[in-house]
């Protein structure tokens, strides 16, 4: 379909004019990508720029340390492992959420999108239950640099899968409605985000061998 | 010589007043068209005005907001002028009732508020009033009109990035009125300083996390509007130079102010929590040892911050290169020279940029490895900019130049941007550094980079892109006085900048230098450079009552009064449609600057006009001849 011939505006049901930008939901021919689509892979570059830069920060840092702990000796790696398994398993039910919508079955992608979100509780528990028995040994970000980094990379890491957390809510919980309406849209938003997702459960699989096996 | 005549209808007109039917002409096209496809929705003014979604109006805000910004930062470049020419003269009471006893007690400006000016100065300048007006605004406003979009791909996140900057910025002021006042470190915030520094520090770096989330938003939609809105018969080859220079300034800004984010995160944790990531052990500050767990290293905050500081200096210069390329080959009337390499230069500085980071940290003690490596990348990453300025002005060869005031702003900007670069070889040179580092040869080079570089090229794209905004033209009077004026006085400011850097002034002096015998040869040049400040400050009252005085009073003029070819002026009325841009969606047929076609018949070639259909077959009987001409001509 030729979308240039379009007109730049469509009247909604109250009859106001929305403005229509080319692309939000179908596919760019010579492209092959939506809006969104484009706009969150470009958005994960700069995380990696993001994160990349911490990394850089930690291996400098680390490598002119006279001494080093091993994460080993004091981190939780058992729970830590546990977190590692819970996040995978949510980005493998953001795809059977995303899978599920767009074979049209509202009901089980809602599902799929709230086990996702459970998922993600289930990870900032684990990651509460580790930060405050840290606490309760005195153990702070001014304590070391080993700590200071752990804090800031597990603390950033964190914040993202709250971000992500919100925008999942959102889309099992009212956000849904647009399923009746725009549904590619809404299937094309589930994508997007899972995308995002992944990118937080790819951080974390890097974060865990550093900080906690290294 | 006898003046000529047009015939309009049944009616002989002056040429002069033919023209001014014209433009009466198409302006009520315009209107009508406006009414036709403008106004069928309402829409509060919170959301027309305050929270708007439209590209326009968004680039329009950032654009008030930025110069509103550079006067600011201009301000305070005056109070710190007025200082290093009379070091410890009083100011007029009034001024020094404004700044406070804190900061001038008796009018005299102390050392630590010199500090402050120095570093909300840069901070003011580059974050808040250049980048978001070469970004912001031209990028917000232009973009979509040049590629024939409706707006931007992402409207909403449009608005979410000016109200990301806007109480970004107003936080930065605010950072004034905390105990200890503003943040004094430098632009740079260079630890350890910065991190025992006042709580100004700490709102600086909540700013500038504000900052960076406004230039995410804004790079991505720039980049997927650009890859994805353009219209049809719109190529890559066909772009305007200017949409090439926002599409790489926003890769630029999407990815080098990521480390910043991380290094803001670092100190801030530094200042809050007492983290030591940038802090190493044993550091004593005034006698006293501090108690942290140290370990830290001061050069990753450089590293960080010159990783993104580097590639933001091509944010500040590709905008203004774009726009000096439309300027110029619209008023050549000649296609750009070497368009495609101008499309190639940009790209490899671009790239290039991302690794010349450490030419600011010669001094550092990196070692002499890396320092060559550096050192080696800045003298390759001078070549594009060559590349370009020469492209430019070997555009010019030939052309029949139109003297306007743009154009004027845009022929000055060529040698200007020369002197700055030039000037920067012998810093790229790790040798040479050492005797030039943070000498005022600095503060010259790279001032004359950004002030009669991008901001004449900004001052260009004001002129130029004014009628398109409010369908009224400037004053060209008073833009020439604004040009002569400025153009006059900073060179005043920043040339003996490099006769003082030279003669080893440092940078960062509360007295100017007066403390050192080695800059007493020089120093007289302080209360010169002080002059012309003040009469730069005088040459943009015109430009400031022009700016004003033209909204209302100013010659009304039709959508395409500069007769250029992109899809802005081609396509769109003069101010283009509220909603949606264009009446109909443009289709591109050609390159954006085929001014003086060979066989076309206006010396412009409108990018969106489809090819003639070639002339029917004169009938079989052999008669017929010419068509009539539409307009006669005669003499009187």
């Amino acid at each position: 379909m030729d979308s240039h011939a379009h007109a730049p505006h469509a009247a909604d049901a109250h009859g106001h004019a929305e403005l229509e930008i080319p692309f939000t939901v179908e596919i760019r021919p010579d492209t092959g990508l939506y809006n969104g689509k484009l706009g969150i892979w470009l958005f994960l570059a700069s995380e990696v720029m993001l994160f990349g830069a911490l990394f850089s920060a930690l291996i400098l840092i680390r490598t002119s340390a006279p001494n080093w702990p091993r994460g080993s000796d004091i981190l939780n790696v058992p729970l830590a492992t546990l977190n590692t398994f819970v996040l995978i398993a949510s980005s493998v039910t953001v795809i059977l959420a995303w899978a599920n919508l767009r074979l049209g079955d509202l009901k089980w992608g809602r599902i799929w999108l709230g086990v996702t979100l459970l998922c993600g509780f289930g990870f900032m528990i684990i990651k509460a239950i580790e930060y405050g028995t840290k606490f309760s040994h005195h153990l702070f970000p001014k304590t070391n640099n080993f700590f200071a980094t752990y804090y800031l990379m597990t603390g950033l890491h964190g914040l993202h899968v709250l971000g992500g957390m919100v925008v999942f809510a959102y889309l099992a919980g009212p956000g849904a409605k647009m399923f009746n309406t725009k549904r590619e849209q809404f299937v094309n938003r589930v994508e997007v985000t899972g995308l995002y997702w992944h990118f937080v459960d790819l951080v974390w699989i890097f974060l865990f061998p550093i900080l906690y096996l290294l | 010589m006898p003046k000529r005549q047009l015939r309009v209808g049944t009616q002989w007109l002056y040429v002069d007043e033919a023209e001014k039917l014209l433009r009466e002409a198409i302006r009520i096209r315009d209107e009508e068209q406006r009414q036709l496809h403008g106004s069928g929705h309402h829409q509060s003014f919170i959301s027309k005005y305050i929270f708007s979604t439209d590209h326009k109006w968004i680039g329009v805000q950032y654009g008030v907001t930025a110069l509103v910004f550079l006067l600011l930062g201009f301000s305070m470049m005056l109070l710190m002028r007025y200082q290093l020419a009379w070091p410890g003269k009083p100011f007029h009471p009034l001024i020094a009732k404004f700044l406070g006893a804190s900061n001038a007690p008796g009018g005299i400006m102390l050392p630590e508020f010199y500090n402050q000016l120095g570093a909300m100065h840069g901070t003011v300048m580059v974050f808040l009033a250049i980048v978001p007006l070469a970004v912001g605004a031209f990028g917000n406003y232009l973009v979509p009109l040049q590629i024939g979009a409706p707006d931007m791909a992402f409207p909403k996140l449009n608005m979410a990035s000016y109200w990301c900057y806007l109480p970004g910025g107003l936080l930065m002021l605010l950072s004034f009125a905390v105990p200890g006042g503003a943040p004094s470190s430098g632009w740079t915030s260079y630890p350890p300083l910065s991190v025992i520094a006042t709580r100004g520090q700490d709102i600086w770096l909540l700013g500038m996390v504000l900052l960076i989330t406004s230039s995410l938003l804004g790079s991505v939609n720039f980049i997927v509007t650009i890859v994805q809105l353009r219209a049809k018969g719109m190529t890559w080859m066909r772009l305007p130079f200017f949409v090439w220079a926002q599409l790489v300034t926003a890769f630029l800004l999407l990815l080098a102010f990521p480390p910043l984010e991380a290094a803001a995160f670092m100190q801030l944790m530094d200042r809050v929590f007492e983290t030591s990531f940038f802090m190493p052990s044993g550091l004593v500050i005034s006698g006293t040892p501090l108690v942290r767990a140290g370990g830290g290293n001061p050069l990753l905050w450089q590293h960080l911050f010159w990783f993104l500081a580097h590639p933001e200096v091509y944010v500040l210069i590709l905008p203004g290169m774009g726009i000096i390329a439309e300027v110029i080959a619209n008023n050549t009337r000649k296609p750009l020279w070497g368009y495609r390499s101008f499309v190639g230069a940009s790209i490899f500085l671009g790239f290039m940029s991302f690794v010349v980071w450490a030419h600011h940290m010669f001094m550092t003690g990196m070692g002499t490895v890396i320092n060559s490596f550096f050192q080696t990348t800045t003298m390759i990453i001078s070549i594009p900019s060559v590349v370009i300025l020469s492209a430019l002005l070997i555009t010019l060869w030939g052309g029949s130049i139109r003297l306007n005031t743009p154009m004027m702003f845009a022929l000055a900007f060529l040698p200007m941007f020369a002197i700055g670069g030039l000037t920067g070889l012998p810093l790229g040179l790790a040798a040479a550094d050492i005797h030039l580092h943070d000498t005022y040869y600095v503060i010259g080079h790279f001032h004359y980079v950004v002030a009669p570089g991008t901001i004449f090229a900004m001052f260009a794209g004001i002129y130029y892109w004014y009628p398109k905004v409010t369908g009224k033209r400037l004053s060209e009077r008073l833009g020439k006085l604004h040009f002569f004026g400025s153009f006059i006085f900073i060179n005043g400011v920043f040339f003996p900048m490099f006769i003082q850097g030279l003669a080893g002034v440092s940078r960062r002096l509360y007295d100017g230098g007066a403390q050192y015998e080695h800059a007493k040869p020089v120093l007289h040049w302080n209360v010169f450079m002080t002059v012309s400040a003040f009469g730069l400050l005088i040459a943009q009252i015109p430009f400031i009552i022009n700016f004003f005085k033209s909204m209302v009073w100013g010659e009304r003029v039709g959508a395409n009064p500069w007769e250029a070819t992109t899809l802005e002026w081609a396509a769109a009325t003069s101010p283009p449609l509220a909603h949606g841009n264009f009446a109909t969606m443009p289709v591109v047929y050609r390159g954006p600057y085929e001014y003086s076609f060979p066989g076309h018949e206006f010396d412009y070639y409108p990018q969106n006009v489809p090819d003639p259909t070639p002339p029917p077959a004169p009938p079989p009987d052999g008669g017929g001849g010419l068509p009539q001409a539409a307009v006669a001509q005669k003499e009187s």
